[in-house]
């Protein structure tokens, strides 16, 4: 009988063209390349200079989300796009889609969106799958025991030439997450409690397999949220194993198998989750039921607390002082004194139905703080669809928010949906990098909930006391 | 295999500069608005940028890589977990674009160590000894010897550095990874011959 292997190790052997030697990488061959305007316009240059064509356009799938509008007049209307630079790697993305062959789901798409909802939504993530993009979220995809990673550019180009990447094999990590989340604490909760414990650089190296109850009774969309976010502990990638929740979830979705192919596709997967007894190199446990909503107070996913807790003080650590000084915060004061004057909800982390809805029924019948700016971006233009058809659209109205096309937006400074210099920011979002919402911006990490019970306090709310 | 176009490294000798701030992020090394770029021409400019000039876009004097003594410094030195979060390979060309050839950290996070290996910026992990003193002692004049795969410092023992034996093959000889995948074609037909859709 051979040793039980983790679910990772079973992917990751499934795919090796080449093993590992001592002197050099394994070829792993990718089943599924997902491509987007910012990351890859080099990576096409890079195919006409050698000559190359793309190897495997049917394993190719390419959207626009990152440095796109999400002003129905300029996504729709023929308004311009505000950002030249941003207009000119859209037109470049299709000029390069159309040459080399690949599937777009351009800015009018109804199935365009952020890549890593997208894919899900389609059905084209699965089990098993390799999957790349040339983003860090990629880890995203994990969520339906995929093994998933963000690249760089060099290597986007190495796998539209080739479907393959050179690798050297990861380690493995299990986040056991003991216990149930109580009412009010949600998966964004829980992965911001997991980055503040294991760090932002704890997972380095490694690939996270999140396990326990907690996971096990979460459905994808908060699947999705855990995965999405590994990388901010440095995991490139985070896997769960899949069940009757992921198939449930894949069988309405217009790209996965069907028929036939759909059971023999469910017995390959029913194969994947880790063997009892499978080792890993490392573990951490998390009491899921003794967590409450979480919040970063600082410049990093890591430094997080609970809402209604306070600002640490670790005055004298240097990252910590930083943090204080750019944050504009007080170490020891509550963390409910931050003042709020954006609230965005959106992003490949939080911009699913289940999120919209969320923040929804925090906001139904309420309003929006006089002063707070607050933004809700759907993370697909099917999400969008979905959202309006339930009337959730007409609740951010009513509280006094914006209503906009799907796009990375407000999650990154890069598409005109900016955070201004020195206010705060709570998002859903999943960086609070200094400036990454825009510059000199501060942003504070949270649910929809939270997001959408700080909007109607104008200061950083538990929702908890609005849901009560 | 053909060559990437990438010089050959076989050693780096410079001076150093010194950022010891911990988990420099990839947001700080490229702010995300110059990522709407189609080339990886001239981001030399964008490098840390937020940090580097002021609202008018004027230089901060305080800023170390404005400071006369980090003229010409090829090797970085930065606090731990460098080049955490995106995986914008714009990062380490706007480190190349700017002069940079070494980045020395204790701890240099996944996709950026990868996306520097592929655009010639040696990613160099060292002790926690060894980085206290780079940090302690900016503008050191410092060896890398890719070939030993050791760290020169005068006047302290010399400390080795891990690195993949294949990327270092790569770099010192100026050669492409994608060359070494294109070689591989009959094995990825093979494999693509019995995988399973």
């Amino acid at each position: 009988m051979s040793a039980p292997k983790t679910m990772f190790e079973k992917v990751w052997s499934a795919h090796e063209v080449v093993p590992e030697t001592a002197d050099t990488p394994a070829v792993i061959f990718i089943d599924l390349h997902l491509t987007h305007e910012v990351t890859s316009p080099q990576a096409f240059s890079l195919l006409r200079e050698r000559g190359l064509r793309l190897r495997r356009p049917d394993l190719t799938l390419a959207t626009m989300d990152h440095a796109t509008p999400t002003r129905t007049e300029q996504v729709f209307g023929g308004a311009p796009i505000t950002i030249d630079s941003a207009a000119k790697q859209i037109r470049q993305l299709e000029v390069n889609c159309a040459e080399f062959g690949v599937e777009l789901l351009g800015l009018q798409d109804a199935r365009r969106g952020i890549v890593h909802i997208i894919g899900p939504e389609l059905g084209v993530t699965q089990p098993g799958k390799t999957i790349v993009c040339g983003d860090s979220h990629t880890s995203t995809h994990g969520a339906f025991g995929a093994l998933a990673f963000g690249i760089g550019t060099t290597e986007v180009g190495h796998v539209l030439a080739t479907q393959c990447l050179l690798q050297k094999k990861p380690k493995t990590f299990a986040v056991e997450v003991d216990g149930r989340l109580s009412a009010g604490v949600t998966p964004k909760d829980l992965i911001l409690a997991i980055i503040g414990k294991v760090g932002v650089s704890g997972g380095t190296g490694h690939v996270f397999e999140y396990r326990g109850e907690a996971i096990r009774a979460m459905s994808m969309d908060e699947r999705m949220t855990v995965c999405n976010m590994s990388i901010e502990a440095g995991a490139r990638a985070g896997m769960i194993a899949p069940d009757d929740t992921t198939y449930a979830y894949l069988a309405d979705t217009p790209r996965a198998p069907k028929g036939s192919a759909w059971e023999s596709a469910l017995a390959r997967w029913r194969s994947l989750p880790s063997d009892t007894g499978a080792q890993f190199d490392k573990a951490v446990h998390i009491d899921a039921a003794a967590l409450e909503p979480m919040v970063t107070y600082g410049t990093n996913p890591g430094m997080v607390v609970a809402v209604s807790g306070h600002v640490p003080d670790r005055k004298g650590d240097p990252v910590f002082d930083a943090a204080m000084k750019y944050m504009g915060l007080n170490p020891g004061e509550p963390i409910g004194n931050a003042p709020v004057n954006v609230v965005f909800v959106g992003s490949c982390t939080n911009g699913r139905l289940s999120d919209l809805r969320a923040a929804a029924r925090v906001l139904r019948g309420q309003k929006v703080a006089s002063g707070v700016h607050m933004l809700v971006v759907p993370g697909s233009q099917e999400v969008k669809r979905l959202a309006e058809a339930e009337g959730l659209h007409e609740v951010f109205r009513a509280a006094g928010a914006e209503w906009r096309e799907s796009g990375c937006s407000m999650c990154l400074g890069m598409n005109g949906d900016t955070v201004g210099k020195g206010q705060y920011s709570v998002s859903t979002s999943n960086r609070n990098f200094e400036g990454r919402q825009g510059v000199g911006a501060r942003t504070l990490l949270a649910s929809p909930e939270t997001a959408a019970a700080s909007a109607i306090r104008g200061r950083v709310t538990d929702p908890r006391e609005l849901l009560s | 295999m053909k060559t990437t176009g990438l010089n050959p490294i076989v050693s780096i000798r410079s001076r150093t500069v010194v950022m010891p701030s911990t988990n420099i992020d990839t947001d700080q090394l490229v702010p995300a608005r110059f990522l709407t770029t189609t080339t990886k021409e001239g981001l030399g400019k964008a490098l840390f940028a937020d940090w580097r000039y002021d609202a008018d876009g004027n230089p901060k004097p305080d800023f170390i890589l404005n400071r006369p003594e980090a003229a010409g410094c090829r090797v970085l030195v930065a606090g731990r977990n460098v080049g955490c979060g995106s995986s914008r390979e714009h990062a380490p060309w706007a480190l190349v674009d700017y002069g940079f050839q070494a980045v020395i950290s204790t701890e240099i996070a996944d996709i950026f160590r990868n996306n520097s290996l592929k655009n010639g910026l040696l990613p160099v992990v060292v002790d926690e000894a060894t980085h206290a003193w780079l940090l302690a002692n900016p503008g050191t004049e410092v060896e890398i010897n890719l070939a030993s795969s050791m760290l020169h410092v005068p006047g302290r023992a010399p400390v080795s550095f891990p690195i993949d034996p294949f990327a270092r093959y790569c770099l010192m000889n100026g050669v492409d990874e994608l060359g070494f995948l294109l070689s591989s074609d009959e094995a990825i037909k093979a494999y693509e011959a019995k995988r399973v859709a």
